[in-house]
């Protein structure tokens, strides 16, 4: 357990730092998802550990249930809301959604770099599970605000799994 | 019991080799080696790695077919059979074993995967990356001499 303020504060400097070193949005989205890949990849050991008593997932839809709910709730003391599959001709894809992300509390993107969302961090720790569980994928963060105002950070996960061999094991 | 440990990484790096030899019998994976001017010892390691990483092709396609971490005996050579177990973030750990012992590879991968995890878990620690820490080979040592 990590207080709140504790980890803004340290959130807020790893932003901070990252884009020190960058120009653009793009390169910054990129090293906040490096920085959050490297959590996700230690985090399917550690939940599969002390959750799941010695069990793999070796399916895509399992890892991302475990993500939903396992990974979310011991990160962010919260499942995230939604897990939905997308029909794609070329991908298997699914959207995670989360209405209030924690790492966005405390974040206030000026208006210049509206694109931006810090998100990326989160988007690099599902990458990040998902490579370690043996599921390689693009994963990228989106602002999805809903229409009546509710939830203004709220934030989807866009997770894409292309990779031929991969798809022909969910067969 | 002689036995050869190896952990592989996800991307099929080698991160850390431990052998227990406790007779003679080990020499017979030597004999059978390659003829070359190699000497007796670099040869079983040649022919060790040589059957371990043979048996890494077999893992890869069992590990998907159970959601069990521990795979038993997944493969032969001679008068040595491979273990394997798989961890959920699909590091694979072998053993090239002489003697039937699943109670106690279980029990020492098991033991191995806890030790594996606090050192994992330092950030320092680059995944997939060589494990040259001397006290983390020391408790596999530990490990080895009390469940092999």
């Amino acid at each position: 357990m990590v207080g709140l303020s504790s980890f803004s504060y340290l959130f807020s400097e790893l932003i901070r730092h990252s884009q020190s070193r960058v120009t653009a949005i793009g390169p910054l989205e990129a090293k906040l998802d490096a920085a959050g890949f490297q959590v996700g990849a230690r985090m399917v050991d550690l939940i599969s550990l002390r959750e799941k008593s010695g069990k793999r997932e070796v399916k895509l839809k399992n890892v991302l249930v475990l993500i939903q709910t396992s990974v979310f709730r011991t990160l962010f003391g919260k499942s995230a809301d939604a897990l939905a599959q997308y029909s794609s001709d070329d991908a298997e894809e699914y959207h995670i959604v989360d209405n209030e992300p924690l790492v966005n509390r405390y974040i206030s993107v000026p208006r210049d770099m509206s694109d931006l969302n810090c998100g990326a961090f989160v988007a690099g720790i599902v990458k990040g599970v998902l490579a370690g569980a043996g599921f390689p994928a693009e994963v990228v963060a989106h602002n999805t605000p809903d229409d009546d105002g509710r939830y203004p950070y709220c934030t989807t996960y866009q997770v894409r799994v292309t990779a031929v061999d991969v798809r022909a094991r969910e067969k | 019991m002689n036995s050869f440990f190896v952990m592989v990484g996800s991307d099929d790096t080698l991160l850390f080799e431990n052998q227990v030899i406790n007779n003679g019998k080990a020499a017979s994976l030597a004999s059978v080696g390659l003829s070359s001017g190699m000497d007796k010892a670099d040869q079983k390691d040649v022919l060790t790695h040589f059957v371990l990483f043979s048996a890494l092709d077999v893992v890869d396609e069992e590990m998907w077919r159970t959601q069990n971490m521990f795979l038993r005996k997944v493969d032969k050579f001679e008068e040595w059979e491979v273990s394997a177990f798989v961890t959920a973030g699909n590091i694979r750990f072998l053993i090239l074993h002489d003697a039937r012992n699943d109670d106690g590879i279980r029990t020492f991968f098991t033991r191995v995967y806890d030790l594996y995890m606090k050192m994992a878990l330092n950030p320092f620690y680059k995944l997939n990356s060589p494990i040259t820490s001397p006290s983390f080979a020391a408790k596999v040592r530990a490990l080895a001499d009390e469940h092999l």
